[in-house]
């Protein structure tokens, strides 16, 4: 009987290889360029975002096929096994937001030993696992924008504090350092960075620094909170002390979470990466790439349509822009996003 | 005793008399040989669908990703079928990493890196066996708990850390090929090692006290078998294996990070159910794990190529978990009616 086994199955197994051997001659030449969006797990928002960013730049170039991957949890482990079989099926470009920055190295080099180009956003890989890291932003774009936001709303004139996470966070006060150059700016020169308070990224400690600021500064006209978590609880305590209006809010802060306050005018503008823009750019630097318009080096300029251009930078890191700026009219749709 | 034999007997000629249609139906409805149509259906499926599924390289290249948690499933097997569980498993593979990670850090070796990966891996096998054994605790319960310790240990360590400096000589395990051909040596080694674990499953006595212990443990330890011994050999192989498994990932993606393999429990334990192991213990065969592996394996890697999004993916995977798991129950019945039916004629035929 087992003999009877192993040669229906010898047979049928056979029998799939001739057949499949047959169909694959007649498979027609994709003429289309892959470029893939490769994100670090499926079901998310933000990454659902990054997708549409894709979708939108693939329209725009017009032989390029977009296609949206991830694995169903976030794992380096998950993306390598979406990555061989992307190898595989010889793709032109990958772009990733990376798990894990040195674990897909190895299959990221054989990816481009392939002549696949592959480029990290958002997360990026190590260097040496990807030509090009689009960072969303840099210290000094995000720090400066965010003297522009605030003096906007308090029409260029008074006294602003800041309500950062905790004192060593190194992104804040890189960014904090970028809002005291712009500040020295002749266009701010009735405006005044008083203090810098830390809500250590808990809820209550960053509403007690927002309502310590109030009461120390009477005439405060203005709050930046460069943090998701400080810009909420700045906006429920200037709600809470009766300020709204008088005090004005902006910083970097999480649509969803923000909308109610955006739309009721207590945050009228605040600033952050918009997923979006990160699909759409990737998708543009991995076809400038893919077409041999650039190699990729640094100081190559590649042409990112509505984004503008976006120079590579020392060891592959690229800078997309100034965050994107939120405000009531477009809070709602990127409110279901993010 | 008896009604058995007579039974074998009765049953033997039934089969002489039906001949090729019996014979058949006994064939295709094995669980392992429903796998190996599904796997030539899959393959006919995906080389239709996609013009790079049936390419040599391919299919030897995309092994890669699923080597590790099939070499992990070899003594899961063994685990199973005596009526226990390891949900341990991927936190071993995370000490084990850690380990090798740490010695290569000071400066250790290739080799030196690769036996104590096996160490940590044996000795986390042998403290679940022991716990095990000793403690008369349920196996879910002591691999739950030893779950959180093995990764935990190297969270308390490692934190947000990674170890990345692995020597050039050991990215050979996870991402050589054998010589100048194209099969990789992670499968290579993943069939030795399945000889090996068929042989000893099938052909020695160990074997046959493993599918003893799994249909009762209390029958298996009156009729004199060392049920907590072999136990504890179990538990051992399988820290033994995760310590293969984790010079293997380790060395593919040349990294340690303390969430390395997560998730990865429950997928080998998905392996061994759905290649026909009883959950409850004492039934299965490595054949039908064997099928398990490179169908799944393939499904993933032919999804991939016609890139369906992870969820298709899970819900497949579901319902090929639900249909092993019901599937042998419903066609015990289907043949015990059978058998019953044709008994019956049987002796009526006699009376008459």
């Amino acid at each position: 009987m087992k003999k009877l086994l192993s040669i229906i199955m010898v047979m049928a197994i056979a029998a799939s290889f001739i057949y499949a051997g047959g169909a694959q001659e007649v498979a027609p030449a994709d003429e289309d360029m892959k470029l893939v969006l490769l994100v670090k797990s499926l079901g998310n928002g933000f990454f659902e975002a990054v997708a549409d960013g894709g979708q939108e730049a693939a329209g725009e170039l017009g032989n390029v096929e977009s296609i949206y991957q991830g694995p169903s949890s976030s794992t380096a482990e998950g993306q390598i096994e979406i990555i061989e079989t992307l190898i595989a099926q010889k793709v032109d470009g990958i772009a990733i937001s990376a798990n894990d920055r040195d674990a897909l190295i190895p299959v990221a080099k054989k990816a481009m030993k392939a002549g696949i180009k592959v480029i990290s956003f958002d997360s990026g890989i190590a260097s040496g696992g990807r030509i090009v890291d689009l960072a969303p932003s840099d210290e000094e774009l995000i720090g400066r924008q965010q003297i522009e936001l605030i003096a906007e709303l308090c029409d260029y004139k008074g006294q602003v504090a800041v309500v950062s996470a905790t004192s060593q966070a190194t992104n804040q006060n890189a960014w904090i350092e970028w809002m005291k150059e712009e500040i020295k700016e002749p266009a701010y020169k009735d405006m005044e960075l008083v203090e810098v308070v830390y809500g250590d990224d808990a809820s209550d400690k960053s509403y007690r620094e927002a309502v310590g600021l109030m009461e120390k500064y009477p005439e405060l006209a203005g709050i930046i909170s460069p943090t998701t978590i400080g810009i909420l609880a700045s906006a429920k305590a200037i709600e809470d002390e009766g300020k709204k209006g008088q005090v004005q809010l902006t910083g970097l802060g999480l649509p969803s979470e923000m909308k109610q306050y955006i739309e009721n005018g207590t945050c009228q503008q605040m600033a952050l990466w918009n997923p979006v823009d990160l699909g759409y750019t990737s998708t543009y630097i991995l076809y400038a790439l893919a077409t041999g318009a650039v190699e990729g080096n640094p100081g190559d300029v590649i042409d990112c349509g509505r984004m503008g251009d976006v120079v590579i930078g020392e060891d592959g890191i690229s800078i997309m822009g100034t965050p994107f700026v939120f405000t009531a009219e477009n809070i709602a749709k990127y409110a279901e996003i993010f | 005793m008896a009604e058995k034999k007579r039974e074998l007997v009765s049953g033997s000629r039934l089969v002489d008399e039906n001949s090729l249609k019996e014979r058949l139906i006994v064939i295709f409805t094995k669980w392992e040989v429903i796998l190996a149509v599904l796997i030539v259906f899959e393959f006919i499926l995906f080389s239709n669908l996609s013009p790079y599924f049936l390419d040599y390289f391919n299919l030897m290249n995309s092994t890669f990703t699923f080597m590790e948690k099939a070499i992990m499933a070899l003594p899961m097997i063994f685990i199973i079928m005596s009526g226990d569980i390891d949900i341990s498993i991927a936190s071993i593979i995370a000490l084990c990493s850690f380990s090798m990670g740490f010695a290569s850090s000071h400066e250790i070796g290739a080799a030196g890196i690769v036996i104590i990966g096996l160490l940590a891996g044996l000795s986390a096998g042998m403290v679940n066996g022991f716990l095990v054994t000793s403690f008369k605790m349920p196996a879910i319960a002591v691999t739950l708990a030893t779950q959180s310790i093995f990764r935990g240990i190297s969270q308390a360590i490692l934190e947000d850390q990674a170890y990345t400096k692995y020597p050039e000589k050991f990215a050979y395990f996870g991402q050589g090929y054998l010589g100048e051909t194209l099969i990789p040596f992670e499968l290579v080694l993943f069939l030795v090692l399945a000889a090996i674990m068929g042989f000893v499953l099938h052909k020695t006595q160990y074997g046959r006290k493993l599918y003893a212990i799994g249909n009762s443990k209390e029958a298996a330890r009156f009729s004199g078998v060392k049920v907590d011994r072999a136990r504890f050999i179990n538990f051992t192989l399988m820290g033994l294996f995760c310590g293969i498994s984790a010079v293997l990932l380790t060395s593919r993606i040349g990294s340690t990070r303390p969430n390395i393999a997560l998730g990865w429990d429950m997928e080998v334990i998905t392996l061994v159910v759905l290649g026909g192991v009883s959950i409850t213990g004492g039934k299965g065969n490595l054949f039908g794990v064997l099928m398990a592996i490179f169908l799944l394996g393939y499904l993933k890697f032919g999804m991939g190529l016609i890139n369906l999004s992870a969820k298709v993916m899970i819900i497949t995977t579901g319902l090929l978990l639900i249909i092993a798991v019901l599937l042998p129950g419903f066609l015990d019945t289907v043949k015990a009616r059978r058998k019953l039916r044709r008994q019956q004629k049987e002796s009526g035929m006699v009376e008459v």
